[in-house]
């Protein structure tokens, strides 16, 4: 019997639509029950999204003032606790995720399946290595917990018409005062979420300055969508670090993802090979990422950009 | 503080176009270009950055692997590290074990910091760091852009989807270097040749004592999926025309 407990992420008010997407992994193993564990220090908005969630039988919530952050050392002990009663522990590749899960893993004395991009049973799944230059295929140990990430550009969000019951649940874990929260920073945007948005127009070295990424955000903001941008253009201070795409950036998959002034470095590419359409403007006809782009246009981006956004 | 411990990954170098073998039992390795894991040289310099503050005495660089790994280690050497120590085995370890492994030479060094890659950039697994904090019951900072250390303890900037955390962490733990944390220093000639003088310890994995942990095994490798052909616009009234044809305009 197949018994799964996702770690819901969220900011305390609202949950992050990475949990939606684990639970569609999830729901790819036959047979499964799912249920949702919240931890938070007051769980009730959160569980109450989670219980809509297509295909989750349960959500539990563990409330303590010390859930009211995300903090690895602090959640860990309590999923562990949680999970008992579970086959398998399941939570989004997120840096949330990736923080957390494997810390869940070690204490339960297991590897973790990191980056699941699609199941083949319930011991069996694929995922990237190589920055996505090849994909494995993992068998985990049957008679062990398993502990995995999931790769969310690889899934759609579960649907919101379900209803499942809400439980609260208190459990014996040390909480370690070793870490504590201080704050977070979190740039102030009016534009789309990057990981969840339809359309992207991101921003490489190309763009030469900070200033000049106003190009790029006006052509984002005449077609509603968020802003990325490469390593290189974080790395020069042109944009936010959590901008970046890529390998060690965020992993994306919308509909349109527009690249502009960015050569196609295989660590940009695994972030976006999900993608619907992508469209290349580069003024390089050799840069690499033609050879992924559905659609390119070889040109001068500052001559190109003001036309686009002009006449879309 | 006394030592700092850092982990060198010996790995396919990442400019190198990883191909999978055409009997799918792997990816091609042979004969291409090794290097230090980008994420350890970071977590390399900050340690030697720390020490060259004043704040620990000694960097102590570790690598699990066959013994070509000496290779990665004389260049952390090269680059400032006090000694190297190699746990050699020709098995492809898991996670898991190698934080047991990284435990057990913390038990014998007794570091105040240990400082990792957030990841390796062959299996891309972003484990072992968060696994040695876990068993060892310490402190995590993963992801880290900045780390300010205060006494006996540290302040760390977190790279994280939002944008930038802060924590605080008692020492000893283990802290994870994101890219930006630091930009890692060059060799030069001169370093390469005092390195060969500096200790390099072989310590065979047979000898630790390590409990191996249930395995994940990898079956079959294959290519991605690769996308079809895109089209070559003109100018700009032609893509506009594209995106169009697609429903995107
Ligand atoms: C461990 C590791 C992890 C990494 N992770 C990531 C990651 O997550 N994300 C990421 O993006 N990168 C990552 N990188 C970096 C990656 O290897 C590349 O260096 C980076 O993606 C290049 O960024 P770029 O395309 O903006 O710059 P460049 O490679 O310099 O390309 C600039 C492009 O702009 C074009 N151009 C110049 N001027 C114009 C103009 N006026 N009009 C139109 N086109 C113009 C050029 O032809 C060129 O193709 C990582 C690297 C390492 C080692
Ligand atoms: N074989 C190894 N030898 C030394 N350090 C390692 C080894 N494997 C992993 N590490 C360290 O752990 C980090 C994360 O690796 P991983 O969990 O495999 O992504 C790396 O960046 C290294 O700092």
């Amino acid at each position: 019997m197949t018994k799964i407990l996702i770690i819901a992420e969220h900011d305390g008010s609202s949950m992050n639509p990475s949990t939606a997407k684990c639970v569609t992994c999830a729901s790819g193993i036959d047979g499964a029950t799912i249920d949702v564990l919240v931890l938070a220090a007051d769980a009730g908005a959160v569980a109450a999204e989670a219980a809509k969630l297509n295909g989750v039988s349960r959500v539990v919530t563990i409330e303590r003032d010390e859930n009211a952050q995300p903090v690895a050392a602090i959640l860990a002990p309590q999923i562990v606790a949680a999970a008992a009663d579970y086959t398998h522990v399941f939570g989004p590749s997120t840096t949330f995720g990736k923080d957390v899960m494997p810390r869940v893993a070690a204490l339960l004395g297991v590897n973790q399946v990191s980056d699941i991009m699609a199941v083949n049973g319930s011991h069996t799944f694929h995922r990237p290595i190589y920055a996505g230059s090849a994909v494995v295929t993992v068998q985990a140990p049957a008679g062990a917990k398993l502990v995995a990430t999931v790769r969310t550009a690889s899934y759609q969000s579960a649907a919101n018409d379900g209803s499942a019951a809400i439980e609260a649940l208190t459990v014996d874990a040390e909480i370690p005062t070793h870490t504590r929260f201080v704050g977070v920073e979190v740039s102030e945007s009016d534009r789309p979420d990057l990981q969840t948005a339809a359309k992207v127009v991101s921003g490489g070295r190309a763009l030469a300055s900070e200033e000049n990424f106003d190009l790029v955000y006006a052509l984002a903001d005449k077609i509603g969508a968020a802003v990325g941008a490469t390593r290189a253009a974080v790395d020069a201070g042109y944009i936010a670090s959590e901008t970046q795409v890529g390998q060690t950036g965020k992993i994306i998959a919308p509909e349109l993802y527009i690249a502009v002034g960015i050569s196609g470095a295989i660590q940009h590419l695994t972030g976006i090979k999900d993608a619907g359409t992508i469209v290349a403007i580069n003024k390089d006809e050799e840069a690499p990422i033609f050879e992924v782009a559905d659609i390119g246009l070889v040109g001068d981006l500052f001559t190109v950009l003001p036309e686009l956004t002009e006449n879309l | 503080m006394e030592k700092i411990l850092v982990g060198l990954k010996r790995v396919v170098d990442y400019n190198v176009r990883v191909r999978v073998k055409s009997d799918g039992s792997g990816v091609e390795t042979a004969g291409v270009k090794m290097s230090i894991n980008p994420f350890d040289e970071i977590a390399l310099e900050e340690a030697l950055q720390i020490k060259e503050r004043g704040d620990a005495s000694e960097v102590i660089v570790l690598s699990i692997g066959t013994s070509e790994s000496q290779q990665q280690l004389r260049t952390g050497l090269a680059m400032g590290a006090d000694r190297a120590i190699l746990v050699t085995t020709d098995d492809e370890l898991d996670p898991l074990t190698r934080a047991r492994i990284f435990l057990e030479v913390i038990n014998r060094e007794q570091p105040g910091l240990v400082v990792l890659g957030k990841q390796a950039i062959d299996e891309d697994n972003s484990q072992t760091g968060q696994m040695l904090a876990a068993i060892w019951g310490r402190p995590q900072a993963t992801f880290a852009s900045e780390v300010k250390l205060d006494g006996d303890t540290a302040t760390v900037t977190r790279e994280v989807d939002a944008g930038l955390e802060t924590i605080e962490i008692d020492l000893p733990a283990v802290v994870t270097a994101d890219l930006r944390l630091n930009e890692p220093r060059y060799v030069k000639l001169p370093d390469i040749m005092k390195a060969k003088k500096k200790p390099l310890e072989e310590l065979p994995l047979s000898d630790l004592a390590i409990e191996g942990a249930p395995a994940i095994s990898s079956t079959a490798y294959e290519p991605p999926a690769v996308r079809e052909k895109g089209i070559m616009v003109e100018d700009v009234p032609a893509l506009i025309g594209a995106l169009k044809d697609k429903g995107l305009a």
